[in-house]
């Protein structure tokens, strides 16, 4: 047996999950078990009392109102990428899933499940960062809405109690006429990002920016926001000397130090490339949005 | 036992605290006995002994222990068998024919050389088998290809025979 012993419950309604959850103070979450398993099998994760949460009809599905897309605990991501109405809402999604590992583990894994795990380099906690989204928690106490700003705390680390359930996420529709994009340097397609920048980009009608968004994974303690490169583009009609200021003032934000997939050196030259190419690509898509 | 049939594998014993799990394993049922910890990998090949599901990194990187659940793709060594209970499992000894006749993937594997020791196989043939499944426009461009087969290591091939046998396969499946 891979994963060391633990005592297992499948409750049928919420309220026995959050029951369960808060009877072992070293109980843990399980949904679709992609990034909960893999430490459990290195034995880097020991939960005494796993909670399978899949068969809580309460957290499945995804539906979108008040320009939220609601993404219940255990939508998968695969669910969320391939929806025809989440297409149109939020064309970001699907372009920043394409680099969520790969579509075997995409058609297992929760995205609520990949924004608790909050890996720093993962994708999805970036998005949600980017969009300005939150997640919702709920346990006896109650239920808290929890701002992206506000969960992810550091790698591997969210302001969730132990004894709460996030039961979903409220990821942000995207306006009409915003551009979007989003690319990461990895080494090899799907693993986990060496650098990935997420932008959104409004234009007005003279072609200058009226909002910009810009937000990076695999660079710091968790996934950030880049404050001082959004405000250099601000106003400008994103030409190359304004996209090399922000390029440059992002690479400020690179905090992780050296480790074995890049140097710091190497991810502040990729963090300021990424700006660079993803910040431009928004603004064309923009563009190419107002004029539809 | 048959080759690829469910038989009696040696149980693995232990101490651990157990479940009751009823799987539909390539359209048998089958309910045992099982260690709340067991992946389904295990499951699959020390308790029905299935064995052609094979089991690499264990933490979902290599793909070799692709199977389906529910007619989807997943990775059998991140899911517990207490996880699969009342869901519907195929595995790699379902694909070719009861005659022995090859699936079209496995026929494009083999007529385009796609394996040499062949372990990576099942789980780049269930991957590929399940992505061909779903409702979705495919992309057969070499660029395509590789993002299909990005979640599965082969260390003998180079990919490039792979690569061929899904465009291969496409033809024979009328989807190319």
């Amino acid at each position: 047996m891979k994963p060391p012993l633990f005592a297992f419950r499948a409750p049928r309604t919420l309220d026995d999950a959050i029951a369960a959850l808060a009877s072992d103070d070293d109980a843990a979450v399980l949904a679709g078990g992609q990034s909960l398993l893999p430490a459990m099998n290195f034995r880097l994760a020991a939960p005494s009392l796993l909670v399978d949460i899949q068969h809580v009809p309460e957290l499945k599905g995804l539906r979108i109102e008040d320009r939220q897309i609601v993404v219940k605990a255990m939508t998968r991501h695969r669910e969320l990428e391939l929806d025809e109405a989440v297409r149109r809402a939020n064309p970001l999604i699907a372009e920043v899933m394409e680099h969520v590992a790969h579509i075997p583990i995409r058609n297992r894994g929760t995205v609520v499940g990949s924004l608790c795990h909050a890996d720093a380099a993962a994708e999805m906690p970036m998005l949600l960062v980017l969009l300005d989204g939150s997640v919702v928690a709920r346990s006896r106490a109650g239920r808290r809405e929890i701002a992206a700003a506000d969960f992810f705390q550091f790698h591997l680390t969210t302001s969730r109690r132990r004894d709460e359930i996030v039961v979903e996420a409220r990821i942000p529709v995207l306006a009409g006429d915003a551009g979007f994009a989003f690319d990461e340097m990895t080494r090899r397609h799907g693993d986990f990002a060496i650098a990935g920048v997420g932008a959104v980009v409004r234009l007005d009608a003279s072609g200058k920016a009226v909002e910009v968004r810009l937000a990076a994974c695999g660079i710091a303690a968790c996934p950030v926001r880049l404050t001082k490169a959004e405000s250099l583009l601000v106003g400008t009609a994103l030409g190359a000397s304004d996209l090399a200021a922000a390029a440059a003032a992002a690479t400020e934000a690179v905090t992780v130090p050296d480790d074995m997939h890049a140097s710091a050196a190497y991810r502040r030259r990729v963090t300021a490339t990424l700006v660079r190419r993803m910040a431009a690509k928004a603004a064309a898509r923009a563009k190419e949005r107002i004029a539809r | 036992m048959t080759r690829g049939r469910i038989g009696a594998a040696q149980p693995m014993e232990s101490g651990d605290p157990k479940i009751d799990v009823a799987v539909t394993v390539n359209g048998e049922q089958v309910a045992r006995r099982v260690s709340v910890r067991m992946l389904l990998s295990d499951f699959l090949r020390h308790e029905l002994g299935l064995t052609g599901t094979h089991v690499g990194c264990e933490h979902g990187v290599c793909g070799c222990c692709t199977v389906h659940i529910d007619g989807r793709s997943a990775r059998s060594c991140l899911t517990l068998v207490a996880q699969a209970d009342g869901a519907s499992v195929r595995t790699i000894e379902s694909v070719a024919a009861a005659d022995g006749a090859l699936h079209p993937i496995q026929q494009a594997f083999k007529e385009c050389h796609a394996l040499q020791c062949g372990y990576c196989t099942p789980g780049m043939i269930m991957n590929i088998l399940a992505r061909f499944e779903e409702p979705t426009p495919l992309d057969l461009s070499d660029d395509g290809i590789r993002y299909i087969l990005s979640g599965n290591l082969c260390r003998c091939t180079g990919y490039l025979n792979i690569i061929a046998a899904v465009r291969r396969a496409a033809e024979l499946l009328g989807r190319a």
